[in-house]
């Protein structure tokens, strides 16, 4: 895929926050926010964007699918090319996948050649938070300080769709007092899969206590990933398996929002911050 | 417990999980598969080779015809015979015609996931002949009466002490658990079956078009006796397993060794240019190439052309995190793994058949990464599951709940309103106290069964939003 190059380093992007984030996550949400504005970028957050289509692409429903595209190009598309924001931002692989890459692949099928077109330069400066941070800004240190042990896992979207793994890895070396350990198989999906978790749930949980005994395996208090769903279906395992450690949104980590440790189960709560905390017990 | 290959899909998936053992063969196997075609593909340039099989199986798929045209005209100039098979019971016939025209008895067969496909062994047996697979692996499998689960592991689901029960059970062996105690007795009872075999019937590897060669790739020699020993020798090939030129030929059996096994070059690779000539002092009397062709161009037609690249190397099965989990007998078909969920409704008279398969997959990608060709099968399992939504293949609650998911998500005010109702629904659920939800009803028992789930926070995003941006008095 295209990506665009910037003249100028950018200085407006449009959030697009996702609705998994919006709803369930929105401290992801905000660290997204804050972590750009930290950086000098200004956040445009359009308030029609719900949800890019994925979940029906993914279960085969392209026709739904596509009413969904188009909307989400009806909202994004014109900020693009009005030149009201520089780039589209988002706090999570998957979704910037569908959005780069599936759009395309939607309105090639129906033959809607100006969409097509007009996905296609949405796709060209759209990109996945840490992408973003790294590879426009130039950022590897955000000025995030964490004790404890993490390991990374990367998300297959992310990793082998957009080809995105470099650039939250260097972000997590960047973190002051964070220990970052080598997840074994990191790069084996933890078996979220969307529907599938559902549909084929008893292998889909099967591939997620795979993933959860790497954790263990290799110690880390904490996973760092940079997509929620993801995250969800680890912290689900984990937490029925009642394994202490935890999966975290990488915005969060690099934004401060976990606190000074990720303390070890049996020492005392640590002050909560004032971002909403998920997955408490 | 053993996978029962005749039960519906989600007994299949349900019994291979509950089988520690299997879970542990397969994927101690397949990673030892993984490490080994890494080493070896980064050994050479790996990524130049890929693109370059890549190019010349697309010219081959381009110039299909005129290369099938090609081969057959050459394999007849060698002195074999053609047969061309459109579907399964085509190919049943003209093998069973062949065996009976030559009174043979006795069958002995290379490894093929061709004649598995259509299911020869069973069609041969009917009509009284006695098959006998030579590659240890088939050999051990069919002695257990099990399909294999693998393409070319076809026993990767048994460990030692199991295939050491086979053997006691089916050939008196003494009890051992010695593997060179265990091959040299099978090695002792085939060559007794090679020299009485009447027939051999192997796959293909690939076939040159422009020599009309046969090649069959194996490690233990058994494709080659098959192939030179019995007076009649028949080749059952996919229409799609040709290479235009020797050249190519070792480009691709680069590719397949590397990616199959590991190997730089496999023990044997075995060339069959047509039947015992004038003066040759071994090989058979008579050469029959079947060209099966049983869905493959019905595969290409239906846009799946994209599948007719596979070289059968199986890495995509070794790099599967779902096959590692549930093994081949789960899928329930031939072909397994991420490309046997792609082929097997791809080639069936229906997709909807096989409407499980495309759904048994998280679609990571893996076996993209993995593929000696580059095939992009999780686009091509997306397409499939899109394909089975046209077809009204999908369960009505499914179709319905995508449906008002769609209609809801089109309108911010109803997503907002879904957003509210959901966060106070599930915190009054979870009873207030921040605990995670641990049931929930179908179809989202699904997901409870196995993880929990965490309720919606009080407050949105977007409210986040709108609140500070008030407070910044930009609203």
């Amino acid at each position: 895929m295209h990506k665009a190059t910037f003249e100028q380093r950018p200085n407006r992007v449009a959030l697009f926050v996702t609705c998994m984030v919006d709803m369930l996550y929105p401290g992801v949400g905000i660290a997204t926010c804050e972590l750009l504005e930290k950086n000098d970028v200004e956040v445009v957050f359009p308030e029609e964007q719900t949800c890019c289509g994925q979940p029906a692409f993914n279960a085969g429903y392209r026709n739904e699918a596509r009413k969904l595209a188009r909307r989400f190009l009806s909202i994004f598309g014109p900020l693009v090319e009005n030149g009201e924001v520089d780039a589209v931002v988002a706090p999570s692989g998957s979704c910037a996948t569908m959005t780069s890459h599936f759009f395309e692949v939607l309105f090639e099928e129906s033959r809607e050649e100006e969409l097509r077109r007009q996905a296609e330069r949405l796709a060209s400066v759209t990109f996945e938070l840490t992408e973003f941070l790294v590879d426009v800004l130039g950022l590897v240190n955000t000025g995030a300080r964490l004790q404890g042990k993490a390991a990374y896992h990367p998300c297959c979207h992310l990793y082998r769709e957009l080809g995105v793994d470099d650039q939250p890895r260097k972000l997590l070396d960047g973190v002051e007092g964070l220990d970052i350990v080598d997840l074994p198989h990191a790069d084996d999906c933890c078996g979220f899969g969307g529907l599938f978790s559902i549909k084929n749930s008893g292998i889909s949980a099967a591939m997620g206590r795979a993933k959860a005994r790497s954790a263990l395996q290799c110690g880390a208090d904490a996973i760092a990933l940079c997509d929620v769903s993801c995250m969800t279906h680890i912290n689900g395992i984990l937490s029925r398996e009642g394994i202490s450690c935890r999966a975290h949104h990488i915005a969060e980590i690099l934004n401060n929002h976990l606190g000074n440790s990720l303390r070890p189960p049996s020492q005392p709560e640590p002050q909560q911050p004032d971002h909403p905390r998920r997955w408490g017990d | 417990m053993q996978v029962d290959f005749n039960a519906p899909y989600k007994n299949r998936v349900q019994q291979a999980l509950a089988d520690p053992n299997l879970r542990v063969a397969v994927s101690n196997a397949t990673d030892r598969m993984t490490d080994a075609r890494l080493a070896s593909m980064d050994a050479v340039e790996g990524q130049k080779l890929r693109s370059q099989v890549r190019q010349m199986k697309q010219h081959v798929l381009r110039n299909w015809p005129d290369y099938l045209q090609q081969l057959e005209s050459n394999l007849t100039r060698n002195g074999c015979t053609v047969h061309w098979a459109e579907e399964t019971e085509d190919a049943q016939n003209i093998v069973r015609e062949i065996a009976l025209q030559n009174s043979a008895k006795l069958v002995v067969k290379s490894k093929s996931m061709a004649t598995e496909e259509i299911h020869l062994n069973q069609a041969l047996e009917e009509v009284g002949l006695r098959v006998v697979e030579t590659d240890l692996g088939e050999y051990i499998i069919q002695l257990a009466d099990e399909p294999p689960s693998h393409i070319v592991a076809p026993v990767i689901h048994k460990r030692l002490e199991e295939i050491a029960e086979v053997f006691q059970d089916k050939l008196d062996m003494p009890p051992t658990r010695e593997p060179t105690k265990m091959t040299s007795l099978a090695r002792a009872r085939l060559r007794q079956e090679f020299f009485a075999a009447g027939m051999g019937i192997s796959g293909c590897n690939f076939a040159i078009a422009e020599t009309g060669a046969i090649c069959i790739v194996t490690n233990e020699g058994n494709g080659r006796m098959v192939s030179s020993m019995p007076r009649v020798y028949v080749v059952v090939m996919g229409i799609e397993k040709l290479v235009p030129t020797v050249e190519d030929a070792f480009l691709q059996l680069q590719a397949l060794c590397r990616s199959a096994t590991g190997q730089n070059l496999t023990v044997y690779c075995s060339m069959t240019s047509g039947p015992r000539q004038d003066g040759d002092v071994d090989g058979p009397e008579q050469v029959h190439v079947v060209l099966l062709d049983n869905g493959r161009s019905r595969m290409l037609a239906r846009g799946y052309g994209e599948a007719l690249l596979c070289i059968r190397c199986g890495a995509c099965l070794n790099a599967c995190p779902v096959y590692q989990e549930i093994g081949g007998h789960a899928y329930g078909s031939t072909y397994n793994g991420p490309i046997g969920a792609v082929i097997t409704p791809a080639l069936a008279p229906e997709i909807s058949r096989f409407k499980e398969l495309p759904h048994a997959t998280s679609l990571c990608g893996a076996c993209r990464e993995a593929c000696p060709v580059k095939i992009d099968l999780p686009r091509l399992l997306l397409d499939l599951r899109s394909d089975l939504v046209q077809e009204n293949a999908s369960p009505k609650p499914e179709a319905w709940g995508i449906k008002s998911y769609a209609s809801l998500m089109s309108s911010r005010r109803m997503y907002e309103s879904l957003g509210k109702m959901a966060s106070i629904g599930s915190n009054l659920y979870a009873g207030m106290s921040g605990g995670n939800i641990k049931f929930m009803p179908p179809p989202l028992n699904g997901w409870t069964a196995y993880r929990d789930f965490a309720p919606f926070v009080p407050k949105s995003f977007r409210q986040w939003w709108k609140e500070r941006s008030k407070l910044r008095g930009q609203t």
